[in-house]
């Protein structure tokens, strides 16, 4: 091969494998980089189960907690609290509470708990995360005549009944959550952990 | 010109290893720009001012600030009660976001009203409007960092948009969080960001914005360019050097922004809770949403938007939408016409209208959400894209059944959107807004068949002024 007459498909292959090898190491160099941004062990440890005592919980009245560093609400609903509660077709973007991954199979009910007057939720808008106010009046003034009773978000506008199922016409997708929780006596409450196959038949 | 003579002494010597002289002649003083820019033409150079601004008072600011979720909320107090003069520095740092981005929306409207994005402009354009995507991560993430409970919530609500993403959504959300709730890991990352990483890529995309200025030359409010008519030397006939003529005109426009700018610092530097807002004043608690939340003032239109949609996917796809369209402006009017002293009476009206729906979105997105103004939003994300459309159909000239095809085609979209939202309480409203945004459709694309409305004015061949 002569100076002059280079050969020019050699040249390709190699700047084309090479260009292969450098950008696989490129990219692979990135991954420590990204990698380095997700939870760190330390926020990864901190989502052990916590444990309430609602032996003070007053009829109608709302408690927060932070489970995993998001609140949680436990709510002792009233007898007209609960008669509130209906699962109409066209009032609910999901009534029945199909959508699995918004609670455990145990509240998969009417009144999306295991036992039907304690409610247990997460205080996260299934919409863009804010925190909707409890809002138990009927009534209410600012939200209509038709308001059975729930839990509103203020920042666009989601409203939820005393289930935590979300109205058609919200801009939140889903129900709120129910975390996963279970009862250790009468008054005492564990966040964190699904109830044992003994408690859910009492339930 | 004469011959140029090469220069001697230390700037010679400098000169014959660095090209300063030749640049300065370049970009300066032998840099035509057309002769007849007028008031819009002052923003580009206060833009580059007020960058020039963030930067520096950034620098003094991380000097106090603490970037630790446990102490952030507090470090500002400190600048603001204790640090000498702290709280000028903060105020201007504060109130020079608000001005970014006053500059900015400013500085781009001037782009729609003299078709400044048009060929060969498309790239600037493009630079421009990824300097705009850049400036809102600036300062979303800047936001953050004071840790007080607008802080907190707002980062809360757009990380969550990310969430939205099918598939890999929520764990996209946790990525940039680095936590499962907005947390220490997120205040300190958006801290590297916004000091480090993010100003660096504005720096970058404003060098390549400039570049490209340069490359093409300045559009003008007549839309005519200057360079096609040129004198003996080569020189535009109806252009000036940039210097000294420009950057006097410059100084001027510098002299009264700033004088504005000193009043806002000193005297209302939270603008009645639109650039900082009262509850950013309470440190941040996961516990409790402020009862109203909204953006800062230069996110409102697409948050109004974003909010328009029941649903969060869609919202935060129409959301998207709402600024990649931006993207395409080159391509979407490729009406051969640049100004609007030259363009059809229905552009002035669509440009008009869009303005309009973009500052009614804007007080819309600081409102609390009722039933009425969420259908009012919805109404007027609507107009948002209609411009965008009309702007296609203004591109070229239309015959009768291109226009007729084309009203139908929206309306219809229009009226199935309503259809599947129609209940017993909201029909009226609802045809109330259909009546309303049809008949403009209507208007809009058939009067060019049966008036000259859409009539263009021919473009002279130089600079009129």
């Amino acid at each position: 091969m002569s100076k002059d007459n280079p050969d020019n498909s050699r040249r390709k292959f190699l700047s084309g494998s090479l260009t292969l090898v450098g950008g696989t190491g490129a990219a692979a160099t990135l991954w420590p980089f990204l990698s380095s941004m997700a939870p760190s062990a330390k926020a990864k440890a901190s989502g052990a189960s916590v444990e309430v005592d609602i032996s003070n919980l007053e009829e109608g009245q709302k408690i927060d907690l932070i489970w995993r560093k998001k609140p949680v609400w436990i709510v002792k609903r009233t007898k007209s609290m609960l008669d509130s509660i209906d699962t109409n077709e066209g009032k609910y973007k999901d009534p029945m509470s199909e959508n699995i991954e918004q609670q455990p199979e145990f509240a998969k009910n009417k009144f999306r708990s295991l036992k039907p007057e304690i409610l247990v939720l997460e205080g996260v808008c299934t919409h863009l995360g804010c925190n909707p106010a409890y809002k138990p009046d009927r009534n209410n003034g600012e939200l209509g005549k038709d308001w059975q009773g729930g839990f509103f978000c203020a920042c666009h506008g989601s409203k939820f009944d005393l289930a935590g199922k979300v109205e058609s016409g919200s801009p939140a997708g889903a129900n709120l959550k129910v975390p996963p929780y279970r009862f250790v006596d009468e008054n005492t409450i564990i966040v964190g952990e699904l109830p044992t196959n003994d408690e859910k038949s009492k339930g | 010109m004469s011959e140029k003579t090469e220069p001697s002494g230390v700037i010679g010597w400098i000169d014959s290893r660095l090209p300063i002289l030749s640049f300065i002649r370049d970009h300066l003083t032998n840099y035509y720009a057309p002769k007849n820019f007028n008031f819009w033409y002052f923003f580009g150079s206060l833009a580059f001012l007020i960058l020039f601004l963030q930067i520096f008072t950034g620098i003094f600011l991380t000097m106090h600030y603490k970037p630790d979720a446990k102490l952030a909320f507090d470090s500002v107090e400190f600048i603001m009660r204790d640090v000498n003069l702290g709280w000028l520095i903060r105020y201007m740092h504060s109130t020079g976001a608000s001005a970014f981005f006053i500059v900015v929306y400013l500085h781009m409207f001037r782009a729609l009203m003299y078709g400044s994005f048009k060929k060969p402009r498309e790239l600037i354009w493009l630079f421009g409007v990824f300097i705009y995507l850049a400036l809102m991560a600036e300062a979303f993430m800047g936001y953050l960092l004071p840790w007080g409970q607008m802080s907190y919530w707002g980062a809360q609500v757009i990380i969550n948009l990310f969430s939205t993403v099918p598939f890999v959504g929520p764990d996209l959300a946790v990525w940039i969080r680095g936590d499962f709730a907005i947390s220490d890991p997120t205040l300190t990352r958006f801290y590297a960001l916004h000091i480090v990483a993010v100003p660096m890529v504005i720096l970058l995309l404003v060098f390549l914005h400039l570049a490209a200025l340069h490359t093409v030359g300045s559009n003008n409010p007549d839309g005519v360019e200057i360079k096609k008519n040129k004198d003996s030397e080569g020189n535009p006939l109806d252009g000036i050097p940039f210097h000294p003529y420009y950057t006097v005109k410059d100084f001027v426009g510098i002299g009264v922004f700033l004088f504005l700018f000193a009043l806002t610092v000193f005297y209302i530097p939270e603008m009645g809770g639109y650039f900082l807002e009262n509850a950013n004043f309470i440190p941040a608690n996961p516990l409790v949403t402020p009862e109203h939340i909204a953006p800062v003032w230069y996110f409102t239109p697409f948050y109004s938007i974003l909010r328009a949609i029941p649903d969060p996917a869609y919202g935060a796809l129409a959301m998207a939408l709402s600024i990649i369209v931006l993207f395409f402006l080159p391509w979407i009017d490729s009406n051969p016409i640049k100004s609007i002293r030259y363009r059809s009476l229905l552009f002035k009206i669509n440009l008009f209208v869009f303005v309009i729906s973009f500052l009614v979105l804007g007080w819309l997105g600081v409102k609390s959400v009722t039933p009425l103004y969420s259908e009012l939003a919805l109404r007027f994300s609507q107009m948002y894209f209609l411009f965008f459309t009309l702007l296609y159909f203004y591109s070229q000239s239309r015959d009768s059944l291109y226009s007729y095809a084309f009203s139908f085609t929206l309306i219809s979209l229009l009226s199935i959107y309503d259809i599947l939202r129609i209940s017993a309480d909201n029909y009226i409203n609802l045809l109330v807004g259909l009546v309303l945004v049809g008949s403009f459709v209507l208007l809009m694309s058939l009067l060019p068949l049966f008036t000259n409305f859409n009539k263009e004015k021919e473009v002279p061949e130089r600079l009129t002024e």
